[in-house]
């Protein structure tokens, strides 16, 4: 099995193998579980009428996350009382089964998949799950991250392995350099306008090629966040020099002669030469221009140069059918300059881009300016600690001073379970990963797209192509 | 679990693609912390007015369909969150197995842990299918999991793909954390022999 060239995804997979039927399910161990307040009452329940124990705490780490309030009076002000008792139940579960648990006290808690990463909990070569479908975030460090239901977060946290059947390997490569201006967001939602929301279904994606090697850990991790919304179980990037300077001096990275084994295992963890994948996918990154979204699924791309699609020209019924609902939901008109649309809110968060890189690129672009007075801009960090290094770089007050709502790290208006929502009708200019229709509250219209471009919505008021502010 | 074996029911159209997890249970939602009691809210954006009576194009909801437990939908149903919110809320809504041309991962998974029957078919096959649960909303539709056939009367039968595991689990109602804890030794010493070579894991 050595002998034959192996893909990233393959190495791992066969690493975790503890038994395979002859139908190929595998029983496979999992090397990190992440769990939050949403997804894991139920599970614990589940555990605590079986009178089951957690199998590995020095694996499992629960955070607060979903639906925390992110108003400063906070530690005092749970928000409604679903909220609270959904905390609270987290808080009681970690507590009776001796989880680790950042909570909202804690300078360290904040999104989940922000806060695996920052702390060295996520690391090349693991099995990491969590019950949320952007773990596919972690695969950003070579590892094979995916999310979960809750019958499954159950059933790690009562064996630390679970039954799955091996996916199909796609690679996706992006060759060449991207343009001044065009960023890791830019480049996955280039991929998912490409292959569709259902492109990736089935598959584990390997993203390749210079334009991926050539992006910090941030934005890798950008990238694999969003393979869900092309359907994929996983996202992952194979680990080299920038993973390896990310991850070093992390508190739960590997220390010592613990850190040079683990390198070098990492180092041999890279897709072999001549491994063959089941699809092939290749990308010009200089083909790739600043993108938003136009519709309510993360395929309705457009550059931002371009205009609201007409339904007529999609080659597929169905796709007419729902673009049309789509457009009619969107409150756009077919042949509208995106540079024309008027925003209302801006958000600028999530685990896609609520990192530290995230807020350095918004800050050097708003220095300066103000907020455009038709629009409410918001700034969440991912975690305690992003919010911390910000405001020692002096990041939040660029930012508070040119009119943003610097808030408290958590979901926030991505999913909008906290009070943070749209209004019906009202648009927003967002770095977060879903545009659904109600995602980020009933009957608001999100347009995504990245840091930069959400930043550059907010001085003009509406969407802006971020090239010609920085001219 | 309860067992999957034979459904003899009558079955409601949804013809949309992409019903992402979103739409099947909206956030408000995900505030319980138990499995049960979400059947009234699924689907609640698309099913319900402001004023709370139910849409006249919300098929499933109408009277017509009443007792259904079979849902034909479109393509990459369920796709987006992995909450398992989706197929508790549709089973509680009385569905106990899912026709569509393609299903999203993630839900599909969680589907057979709650004893769902998500069944993938070709699309031409899925449009007549919905087509004669639109012209007919008493048919009764007989979906048989050992012999793998979706059939309507003498009109048509289907034949559909599922995993052996699967369909095993769901056939004799397994429950799967029972079934790996029963390989406990052998998590073991997996576990064992991983942490020699690896200390740090
Ligand atoms: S930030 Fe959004 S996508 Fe990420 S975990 Fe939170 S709700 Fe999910």
């Amino acid at each position: 099995m050595t002998d034959t060239p192996r893909t990233l995804f393959q190495k791992i997979w066969d690493d975790h193998v503890i038994e395979r039927d002859d139908n190929g399910t595998c029983l496979i161990h999992i090397d990190r579980h992440l769990v939050h307040e949403v997804t894991s009452p139920q599970a614990f329940e589940g555990l605590r009428m079986a009178g089951r124990p957690v199998h590995a705490l020095d694996k499992t780490l629960a955070v607060i996350d979903h639906n925390v309030s992110t108003a400063p009076d906070r530690l005092t002000n749970l928000g409604n009382e679903d909220s609270r008792i959904q905390i609270e139940t987290l808080r009681t579960n970690c507590e009776e089964f001796g989880v680790q648990l950042f909570d909202i006290s804690d300078k360290r808690q904040g999104i989940v998949h922000i806060v695996g990463p920052e702390q060295g909990f996520t690391q090349p070569g693991m099995t990491i799950v969590c019950g949320d479908s952007h773990t596919s975030t972690h695969g950003a460090f070579g590892a094979l991250a995916f999310g979960i239901g809750t019958s499954e977060v159950e059933h790690v946290l009562a064996t630390q392995s679970l039954i799955q059947s091996p996916a199909k390997s796609m690679r996706i490569t992006v060759e060449g350099k991207t343009a001044p201006g065009v960023g890791a967001k830019d480049i996955i939602l280039a991929i998912i306008g490409e292959i569709g929301t259902a492109g990736g279904t089935g598959y584990v994606i390997e993203y390749a090629g210079q334009a991926i090697r050539d992006l910090s850990m941030e934005g890798r991790m950008t990238i694999c966040n969003m393979s869900i919304e092309a359907g994929a179980r996983a996202g992952m990037v194979a680990p080299d020099e920038t993973t390896f300077q990310y991850m070093k001096g992390r508190p739960m990275a590997p220390k010592g002669d613990h850190w040079d084994m683990a390198v070098k295992w990492w180092k041999s963890l890279a897709t072999d030469e001549g491994a063959t994948f089941d699809r092939e996918v290749v990308l010009k990154a200089e083909d790739i221009a600043p993108i938003v979204t136009w519709g309510t699924t993360p395929e309705d791309v457009v550059p931002i140069t371009g205009s609201v699609p007409n339904p007529d020209d999609f080659d597929d019924e169905n796709k007419q059918n729902s673009a049309r609902r789509m457009l009619d939901y969107m409150g756009l008109t077919a042949g509208t300059n995106m540079t024309d649309i008027k925003i209302d809110k801006v958000f600028i968060g999530s685990c896609t881009n609520g990192r530290i890189e995230d807020l350095r690129v918004i800050a050097d672009l708003v220095k300066g300016k103000k907020v455009a007075a038709n629009v409410e801009a918001m700034v969440v960090p991912g975690s305690g600690l992003v919010k911390q290094m910000a405001e020692d770089e002096g990041i939040a007050d660029i930012l508070k001073e040119a009119g943003f709502d610097w808030r408290e790290p958590g979901c926030s208006m991505c999913l909008g379970m906290n009070p943070d929502q749209l209004s019906p009708g009202e648009r927003c200019a967002s770095t977060s990963n879903r545009n659904f229709e109600g995602r980020q509250g009933k009957g608001g219209r999100t347009h995504l797209m990245s840091p930069a471009m959400a930043a550059a919505a907010a001085i003009t008021g509406k969407l802006t192509d971020v090239r010609e502010l920085t001219e | 679990m309860t067992p999957f074996t034979h459904l003899n029911a009558k079955a409601a159209p949804l013809p949309m693609m992409n019903v992402d997890t979103d739409i099947i249970i909206p956030k408000q939602f995900l505030k319980t912390v138990k499995r049960t009691g979400l059947g009234v809210s699924a689907f609640y954006d698309i099913r319900y007015n402001d004023d709370g009576s139910v849409r006249d194009d919300f098929a499933p909801a109408q009277d017509a369909y009443k007792g259904a437990e079979i849902l034909v939908t479109g393509e990459n149903f369920g796709c987006g969150s992995s909450r398992e919110h989706a197929p508790w809320a549709i089973l509680d809504m009385g569905f106990r197995c899912l026709i569509a041309p393609s299903f999203a991962d993630i839900f599909y998974n969680n589907s057979f842990k709650n004893g769902i029957l998500p069944i993938t078919l070709p699309k031409d096959q899925v449009t007549q299918l919905m087509q004669e649960v639109q012209e007919n909303p008493d048919a009764t539709i007989e979906i048989d999991l050992e012999k793998q056939t979706v059939t309507r009367g003498n009109k048509f039968s289907f034949h559909f793909e599922i995993d052996p595991f699967r369909k095993h689990c769901l056939l004799n109602g397994l429950d799967d954390i029972g079934l790996t804890l029963e390989k406990s030794a052998t998590i073991r010493s997996y576990e064992e022999k991983r942490h020699a070579e690896k200390p740090w894991l």
